[in-house]
């Protein structure tokens, strides 16, 4: 793997989102929880950014960034009199510590075989094999770290949006998400309102 | 470009973080960060496969992007029951909410 | 950046390099003229809000006083920076950068001209709306880092403020984008240069823009986020020197770009006479769009006066959401419905044929209706509301009611 900015940008987003990742569990103040996951979170759109799935990574700032994690801010604010706990992991957190970081271990070994990358290819079949000679990737682009504009017309914009309102496509899945997101909407706020009585 | 493998690392990385702070915080709120952080992780899994092994086909991105619905609904009525168990019984502890355990 | 990483190569570097410092260029001289702005619209503002109150405005430092904000900076910038206690220093000095940040980041989808545009993503709109929320984070992070109740009330008010008026903004922005079929930026203005501009295809789509705008930067009327005479200003009440001045610069910087935005949205953004032979002339007109747009957002501001918090959240979720709503399905259905015009010929034959003009005149007319109509409806339901109060009141105190109005009604 030779060093390119995209390499660089890559490492720089992946201690973003795992280091803001970490200080959201670790952190004691639930505040500086919030702001470090707003850190992972960027991080991840930066990820996506790198991956060329440019939608996903704005849609990330708007949903997460935007709003998730302000709600979540917002949540803090109305409970701020538990900011001051003492203990903020309960006494099984090393178990859980042992658990997660078994869990990770797990992960890496499984996915230990894809380290060589023509083992990638052998696993998922030739799909693999023919993605390089399909990537439009712009000489000049690839050093500057700047996608290029052919390399955004992977999946565009406008298929994504085509394929959420057309029947072969995903329609169906498309309404059910707006009814689960009304109800989610109508959900929360009779949940959270308090009683007029 | 990076390889598929450390694009899998972080989101594994990512996962475990999450599940560590979802079975060891005790603030509920933090417990629902942990979950968003685990989904992170998904949709960094489902982007990356996506791009990698299949750039020409949209699923990858519309399974993101249907993440992204799934967890703003969860955390909307997540956090509302959070607020309104605060407002109900005064703390945001997990271990203090045991209504049902007698 | 077309234009830099050319002249870099004419220059004789290599290709690679040559785009890469092109890039960083012009970045850095589209993120300096755009943050340099400001010292320029300040004075615009100043010497604007000063005719508005019958005051003659800054007068001294240049002609007109137009080199006022220097000193001024200059002034910002030699004072002491101040930490108060307990505040949570690391939030608390991140906030104004990221403000900054926030909305200098925004410039970078707008097209100037034809062919200048610092990069012409094709979900422009989406990341407009997208680094728009980011600037809510700032706020929030200064209201709780301040460790201050003034700053966290106006951190609360903020949350919510902005969080609604984002709705009814991305609603209207939908109508551009579903018109041109795209979200480009470029391509939303190419559309405009083809067909009339999306204002008289949406007017009231785009009156509305500029209000959510509004209520997104927290200006007057809708400044309830700083609030100086209830909140002693808010989430920035702890910050003084330069800090408090990055405010302030993001504050105005946001002003003018709703401005620049809506001009590129709605008004054909560079888009004028003679631009494809010229296009420096893009930039010209860009600007004076942006600026006519600017000068309705201050006459707004000093006009109004500020609205109570309920009322402007009352306004945002009961008119402009779903008047937006509205709006946008009707322009929707209509876009469909009527005949599609030829696209041939030059500009005259394209936008004077029958089609053309019945659609643009059809639409525009039944936008405006819906504006009409819904600011009629607004006006009944406050009347009842203010004469349900006043019923309730004169039910509570007879006596006073007719102390108060002897001639009785």
């Amino acid at each position: 793997m030779e060093i390119t900015w995209q390499t660089i940008a890559f490492f720089a987003f992946a201690v973003m989102t795992l280091g803001g990742g970490l200080m959201v569990v670790i952190s004691r103040n639930l505040w500086h929880s919030a702001l470090f996951l707003m850190l992972s979170l960027f991080g991840t759109s930066g990820l996506f950014v790198l991956l060329v799935a440019p939608f996903l990574a704005a849609v990330q700032v708007l949903v997460y960034i935007g709003a998730i994690a302000i709600l979540v801010l917002f949540a803090i604010m109305l409970t701020r009199r538990m900011m001051g706990l003492e203990e903020t992991q309960n006494t099984q957190w090393p178990a859980a510590a042992a658990v997660a970081v078994l869990l990770f271990i797990i992960l890496v070994i499984t996915l230990s075989p894809l380290v060589d990358e023509k083992a990638v290819t052998d696993i998922f079949g030739d799909k693999v094999a023919n993605l390089n000679a399909h990537l439009p990737v712009d000489p000049d682009a690839k050093g500057s770290g700047v996608v290029a504009n052919d390399d955004l017309k992977i999946v565009t914009v406008e298929k994504i949006g085509e394929a959420l309102v057309t029947r072969d496509g995903f329609v169906l899945p498309f309404e059910l998400a707006s009814i689960l997101l009304t109800a989610a909407l109508i959900g929360a706020i009779v949940v959270a309102r308090e009683d007029e009585a | 470009m990076v390889p598929l493998y450390f694009y899998l690392v972080v989101s594994a990385g990512l996962f475990a973080i999450g599940a560590y702070g979802a079975l060891a915080r005790r603030n509920a709120i933090a417990i629902v960060m942990s979950v968003e952080l685990m989904l992170n992780a998904a949709n960094i899994n489902l982007v990356a496969f996506w791009r990698y092994l299949n750039p020409f086909e949209i699923n990858g991105q519309i399974f993101a992007a249907f993440v992204f619905i799934v967890a703003a609904a969860e955390a909307a009525v997540g956090l509302a029951l959070i607020i309104s168990i605060y407002r109900n019984r005064q703390t945001v502890i997990v271990e203090d909410v045991n209504m049902l355990k007698w | 950046m077309y234009y830099a990483s050319k002249l870099l190569k004419d220059a004789g570097l290599s290709d690679g390099l040559a785009n890469t410092l092109g890039i960083y260029i012009s970045v850095l001289l589209l993120a300096t003229v755009f943050l340099l702005l400001p010292i320029f619209t300040i004075w615009v503002e100043r010497k604007v809000a000063a005719r508005f109150q019958n005051r003659v405005g800054p007068n001294r430092v240049g002609p007109f006083g137009i080199l006022q904000s220097i000193p001024d900076v200059v002034k910002l910038l030699s004072k002491e920076l101040i930490f108060p206690r307990n505040v949570d220093r690391i939030p608390y000095m991140i906030s104004p950068v990221l403000m900054v940040v926030s909305v200098i980041m925004m410039v970078a989808v707008v097209p100037l001209a034809p062919n200048i545009i610092g990069t012409d993503l094709s979900i422009g709109a989406l990341y407009f709306v997208a680094i728009s929320s980011l600037s809510t984070i700032g706020v929030v992070m200064a209201g709780w880092g301040s460790n201050n109740k003034y700053a966290l009330l106006g951190a609360f008010r903020t949350v919510a403020q902005l969080i609604s008026y984002e709705i009814p903004m991305v609603f209207t922005l939908l109508v551009p984008v579903m018109l041109a079929g795209t979200m480009s930026m470029q391509k939303i203005v190419d559309f405009q240069g083809d067909n009339y501009w999306i204002f008289f295809y949406a007017p009231t789509a785009f009156i509305i823009f500029i209000l959510s705008n509004l209520g997104e930067v927290g200006r007057s009327p809708f400044d309830l986020i700083e609030a100086e005479s209830e909140l002693v200003a808010g989430f920035m009440i702890e910050y003084s020197a330069m800090a408090f001045a990055m405010f302030y610069l993001a504050e105005f910087l946001h002003a003018f770009l709703i401005g620049v935005f809506a001009a590129t949205l709605f008004m054909g953004g560079w888009q004028g006479p003679f631009v494809q032979d010229l296009p420096v002339l893009g930039i010209l007109y860009l600007s004076a769009k942006a600026f006519f747009i600017y000068f309705l957002t201050m006459w707004i501001r000093l006009t109004l006066p500020r609205f109570r918090i309920d009322q402007m959240m009352a306004f945002n979720w009961k008119f402009l959401v779903p008047v937006s709503i509205v709006h946008l399905l009707i322009t929707g259905f209509l876009w469909k419905v009527l005949p599609e015009p030829e696209v041939t010929g030059n500009i005259f034959d394209r936008l004077f044929n029958g089609e053309a003009l019945l659609r643009v005149g059809v639409m525009f007319l039944l936008s405006a209706l819906v504006f009409v109509f819904s600011l009629r409806m607004l006006r009944n339901a406050i009347l009842r509301g203010r004469e349900a109060t006043s019923a309730k009141l004169r039910e509570a105190y007879p006596a006073a009611h007719a102390a108060a109005a002897p001639a009785g009604d």
